[in-house]
C-alpha cells in the first residue's frame, strides 16, 4: 500500500512539469497582451512598453520560463500582473468558497441521487424509474444559469427565504455561510444528482442480478439490507469513481454559477485572469487544479479498498 | 434505530429552517453602503494606470489639490489659496490647514511636489504641464510654488483634473515611487481609508470613514466642495458582476447601489420596489471610432471622410443604448454642454446622408481594400457599436472585415501599427467619460502627433500647432476660438468619428439619499436611512 502510495505521489510530479511547460507556453503564444489591459484605455505605446518591460515580458520566452520555473520549484507561484499580491495568496482567498461549494454540492448530491438510484434499480421498470430516468434527462439539460435564475425568482425574490446572491465566509457564521449556500448548491447538485443516480441505478441493477443477492434474500434477510449491505455495498466502486470525477470538476471552479451567484470562487478567478492574460495566475490556478484531480483521483482509488476487499495494493 | 433516525430527521429540519428564516447578519447596517461598482478593482495605483475603477479607488482615498464641479468649474480643494504673478509664470499655493495622512502626519508642500512630478510623468496633460514648468519648491510646509518657463493656460485644469489620471496627493515617499512602478502603500489624506486587510480581489473592497478628514465648508458638487462623510463603511462587491444578479441583488435590499446598470436592466429596475435612478452624471459618456492614420485605407483623408459622412450618431446610440432618454447626437468632439463643446466643423458629420456618403467615397478613389474593426467580445458597454459600423459603411460602400475577440486582444490589436493582415486594424470603438475628452489637452483623440499621439497615430501639424496656442492661452474667449478651430480641424482631418453622447443614471436603494451631481463615481456626501426602502 505504501509503495503504491509513493509511486502514485512520485507520478504526479511528470504530470505537473508537462501541465506546467504547456500552460506556459500556450498562454505565450495566444493573443492579447496584459501590458495593455493594466495601462488603461489612454495609455500610449510607450507606455505600454515601458510596463511590458517592467512585467518583464520584453524578455526571450526562456528566459521568462526559466524565472518563472525557478520560483515554482521553491514553492513561489509568482505574483499576480494585476492584484500586486502572491498567486499563492490569491488562490488561497478563493479556496474557502470553491471547497465549501463543491463540499455541500457533493454531499447534497450523494444524499440525495445514491438513495434514488437504488430505488429506482429495486423498482426497476417501475414508474419510479421511468420517473428517474426522465428526471436525470432534464437534470443534464437544463442549462445550470437557467435553473439559477428560476430558483432565484422563485425562492429568493417571491418567497424571500434565501439571499439572491453572494458568499459569507465561515467566520462570519454557520447560518449565514449555509444561507448563502444552499441555492448555489441545489442548482449545482442536479447536474450530479442526475449523473450520480443513473450510475447507481445501473451498478445496482447489475449487482441485483447477481447469485449472492438471490443468497441473501433466500436467508431472509430484509429488503433493506439486501439492497444496502449486499447490492449497494458491491456496486460502490463505479459510483465512486463518479463522484470522485463530480468532486475534480467542482473544485475546478463552475464559473456560471459562481458568476450568476456572486461567488468569489477558483472558476471565476481563473476565468478573469485568463481575460485580463493574468499569466502567473492562469498558470498557478492550472496547476492547482492539475495536482488537485491528481490528488482526487488517488482518494478514489485508495476508496475502492474499502469498497471491494478484494482490491489490494 | 427509528427514534435514531426520526432525531436526525427533526435536526434536519429544523437546521433548515433557522437556515432560511433566521439569525441572517445585519445586511442593512445604515453605517455600511454596499456598492456594485461596474468592474473589477485589480490595481490600486491611480497614476500607474488610467482605468476608471483605480481612479474611483483614488478618490476615497486621496485628495486633491482642485476640483471640478457640476458645472464643470475648477474650484479649489486642498488648496486654501493662490496667488499668481502678473507675467502669470510664479503660481503660489496655500494648503488648508489641518490636512493630515492617514497615518497622522501633515499633508506639506514637498508631499504636494512629488505627488505632482509623479503624475507629471504618466498623465498626457500632466507632461503637456510638465514642458512648461521650470521647477516647484516648497519654501514651508504649507506653501508650494509652480515656477513655469513661459505661461500657460491650464496650470488650474491640470491641478483639478476630474478624470484619469487625477493629480491624487499622496505622501513623498509613496509619491517618490518610480513612475513605472506600481506604489504598494496607499496612505492617502482623503476621506476614506483603504481597509488593505480587508481586500479581497475579485471578492470585495472595504474603504472606513476617515475620522480626521476636515471637510471643506462649501456643499459637495463635482469633485470639488466638502467631502463629508455620514457612512462608516463602504463596500465594493466586486464578485457580483452578471446583470441580471445586480438587478435582483439591489431589488431584495442586498446592496444599496448599482454604479452603471446594464440598459437593458433599466426597465425591470424602474418597475422595483424601493429603487430610484439617479442621472448624478449628466454629462456622462461619448462613444467614439477611431482610425487608423497609417495604413489603408485610412491613411488616405478623403477616405478617412466618407467614414466619418457615413457614420451618423443616431444608429450607434440607439443599438447600444437602446433607452432614448439616456442618450443625444452630439455633434462636437469636446463634450456636448461643456465649454468648449460646439457643433464647429461637423456638417461633415452631422449634417450628411449614405447618399453623401457614398459620393464621397466614389470621388476619394477607394479600391475596395476591406476596412479590419474589432469587435469585443466581451465588454457589453460597447459591445453593438463595432455592428453598426460595419453595417453603415458597408452601406456607403465599403468592404468590411468585421473581427470578433475579446477586450484584452483589441487593446492589444490597437496598440499595433502593422497592417490589419499582419495583426494590426482600421477601426475600433470605445467611450470616455465627458472630463476626459472635454477639451483639446485632455482629449487624446485629437491629438495629431503621428506616431507620438494615441491610437490610430493621426499626423497634422496645424492641429498640433492651435493646440500648442491652447495651451498658452490664458483668456477664455481666445481659448474657446482655438478650440472651435481644433476641433473643425480635426473633423476636417477626420482624426475621428464622435458617435454620440450618453448617459448611464446609477440606481439605488431608495433610502440612499445625498447624491453629488458631477463626473466621476463618488461617494461623499451619502446617507443612507435606517430602513431598507
Amino acid at each position: 500500500m505504501w509503495t503504491f502510495l509513493a509511486r502514485r505521489i512520485a507520478a504526479t510530479i511528470p504530470v505537473l512539469l508537462v501541465v506546467a511547460v504547456l500552460v506556459f507556453l500556450m498562454l505565450r503564444l495566444t493573443p492579447g497582451d496584459p501590458a495593455a489591459i493594466l495601462a488603461g484605455d489612454a495609455a500610449t505605446t510607450e507606455q505600454i512598453a515601458a510596463i511590458r518591460a517592467s512585467l518583464g515580458l520584453d524578455r526571450s520566452l526562456a528566459a521568462q520560463f526559466v524565472i518563472w520555473f525557478g520560483n515554482l520549484l521553491s514553492g513561489d507561484l509568482g505574483q499576480s500582473f494585476y492584484f500586486r499580491m502572491n498567486v499563492t495568496t490569491l488562490i488561497g482567498q478563493r479556496l474557502e468558497p470553491t471547497l465549501a461549494l463543491a463540499t455541500l454540492t457533493i454531499v447534497l448530491a450523494v444524499a440525495v441521487a445514491v438513495p434514488l438510484g437504488v430505488l429506482a434499480a429495486w423498482r426497476f421498470g417501475g414508474w419510479f424509474d421511468r420517473a428517474l430516468m426522465g428526471f436525470s434527462v432534464l437534470g443534464f439539460s437544463i442549462p445550470v444559469f437557467v435553473l439559477a435564475y428560476i430558483l432565484i425568482y422563485v425562492v429568493s425574490l417571491k418567497l424571500g427565504w434565501l439571499p439572491v446572491q453572494g458568499y459569507q465566509r465561515l467566520e462570519n457564521g454557520v447560518l449565514p455561510f449555509l444561507r448563502h449556500l444552499i441555492l448555489p448548491s441545489i442548482t449545482l447538485s442536479i447536474v450530479y444528482i442526475a449523473l450520480i443516480a443513473r450510475v447507481t441505478r445501473a451498478s445496482v441493477l447489475e449487482a441485483l442480478g447477481e447469485d449472492y443477492i438471490r443468497t441473501a434474500r433466500a436467508k431472509g434477510l430484509p429488503e433493506l439490507r439486501v439492497l444496502v449491505h449486499h447490492a449497494l455495498a458491491n456496486a460502490a466502486v463505479p459510483i465512486a469513481t463518479v463522484i470522485g470525477i463530480g468532486v475534480a470538476l467542482l473544485i475546478g471552479g463552475v464559473v456560471v454559477t459562481e458568476s450568476v451567484y456572486a461567488i468569489p470562487g477558483l472558476g471565476r478567478l481563473t476565468v478573469d485572469a485568463v481575460l485580463a492574460r493574468d499569466f502567473p495566475t492562469i498558470q498557478g490556478v492550472i496547476l492547482f487544479f492539475s495536482f488537485a484531480y491528481v490528488m482526487v483521483n488517488l482518494l478514489v482509488d485508495l476508496s475502492y479498498v474499502f469498497f471491494d476487499p478484494r482490491i489490494r495494493y | 434505530m427509528p427514534s435514531v433516525a426520526r432525531t436526525l430527521t427533526l435536526a434536519l429540519l429544523a437546521a433548515a429552517g433557522l437556515a432560511v428564516t433566521g439569525l441572517a447578519p445585519a445586511q442593512n447596517d445604515p453605517k455600511v453602503l454596499r456598492i456594485v461598482p461596474h468592474s473589477n478593482l485589480n490595481i490600486l495605483d491611480p497614476i500607474w494606470t488610467t482605468q476608471y475603477m483605480a481612479r474611483n479607488h483614488g478618490y476615497m482615498i486621496y485628495d486633491t489639490l482642485f476640483g471640478t464641479d457640476e458645472k464643470s468649474q475648477v474650484k479649489p480643494q486642498m488648496v486654501e489659496a493662490w496667488t499668481v504673478s502678473p507675467d502669470n509664470r510664479l503660481w503660489t499655493f496655500t494648503l488648508r490647514p489641518g490636512l493630515g495622512f492617514h497615518d497622522g502626519a501633515p499633508v506639506t508642500g514637498e508631499d504636494v511636489i512629488a505627488s505632482i512630478q509623479r503624475w507629471g510623468k504618466r498623465d498626457a496633460m500632466g507632461q503637456k504641464l510638465m514642458t512648461f514648468v521650470d521647477r516647484m519648491d516648497s519654501p514651508t510646509p504649507q506653501t508650494f510654488r509652480i515656477f513655469l518657463r513661459e505661461a500657460c493656460g491650464f496650470v488650474l485644469e491640470a491641478l483639478g483634473k476630474p478624470s484619469s489620471n487625477v493629480p491624487f496627493i499622496m505622501p513623498k515617499r509613496v509619491a517618490e515611487t518610480p513612475a513605472d512602478k506600481q506604489i504598494e502603500d496607499y496612505v492617502g489624506s482623503g476621506p476614506y481609508v483603504f481597509r488593505r486587510d480587508e481586500f479581497k480581489p475579485g471578492d470585495k473592497a472595504v474603504y472606513v470613514k476617515n475620522a480626521k478628514y476636515v471637510p471643506r465648508k462649501e456643499p459637495a458638487s463635482g469633485t470639488a466642495g466638502g467631502k463629508v462623510v455620514y457612512i462608516d463603511r463602504v463596500e465594493w462587491n466586486l464578485a457580483l458582476r452578471d446583470a441580471q444578479a445586480q438587478v435582483n441583488a439591489l431589488a431584495k435590499g442586498e446592496i444599496d447601489i448599482l454604479e452603471r446598470p446594464a440598459f437593458e436592466s433599466y426597465e425591470q429596475l424602474k418597475k422595483a420596489d424601493g429603487v430610484a435612478l439617479v442621472n448624478k452624471d449628466p454629462l456622462g459618456f461619448q462613444y467614439m471610432g477611431r482610425f487608423n492614420h497609417l495604413q489603408p485605407p485610412f491613411n488616405n483623408q478623403k477616405i478617412r471622410q466618407a467614414a466619418l459622412a457615413a457614420m451618423s450618431q443616431e444608429p450607434f446610440l440607439r443599438a447600444q443604448v437602446g433607452v432614448k432618454e439616456f442618450y443625444r447626437p452630439c455633434p462636437s468632439m469636446f463634450t456636448c454642454g461643456t465649454p468648449y463643446g460646439s457643433a464647429k466643423g461637423s456638417d461633415i458629420q452631422s449634417k450628411s446622408n449614405m447618399k453623401k456618403a457614398q459620393e464621397l467615397l466614389k470621388a476619394s478613389g477607394y479600391d475596395g481594400t476591406p476596412i479590419v474593426i474589432l469587435k469585443p467580445t466581451d465588454l457589453a458597454s460597447i459591445q453593438k457599436l463595432p455592428d453598426v459600423a460595419a453595417q453603415l459603411l458597408r452601406q456607403a460602400g465599403f468592404k468590411v472585415d468585421l473581427q470578433a475577440m475579446d477586450w484584452n486582444t483589441v487593446v492589444t490589436r490597437r496598440a499595433k501599427k502593422d497592417p490589419p493582415a499582419q495583426g494590426g486594424w482600421n477601426i475600433f470603438l470605445t467611450a470616455w467619460v465627458a472630463p476626459d475628452i472635454w477639451n483639446p489637452l485632455t482629449n487624446a483623440a485629437v491629438g495629431a502627433q503621428g506616431e507620438k499621439s494615441w491610437f490610430g497615430w493621426p499626423t497634422d501639424p496645424e492641429i498640433e500647432k492651435l493646440r500648442d496656442e491652447f495651451a498658452r492661452a490664458t483668456d477664455e474667449p481666445k481659448k474657446k476660438a482655438l478650440a472651435e478651430a481644433i476641433q473643425a480641424r480635426a473633423f476636417e482631418v477626420a482624426t475621428h468619428a464622435p458617435l454620440g453622447e450618453y448617459v448611464n443614471p446609477l440606481a439605488a436603494r431608495k433610502n440612499v439619499t445625498g447624491f453629488v451631481i458631477g463626473p466621476g463615481d463618488i461617494y461623499w456626501n451619502l446617507k443612507k436611512g435606517d430602513r431598507g426602502g
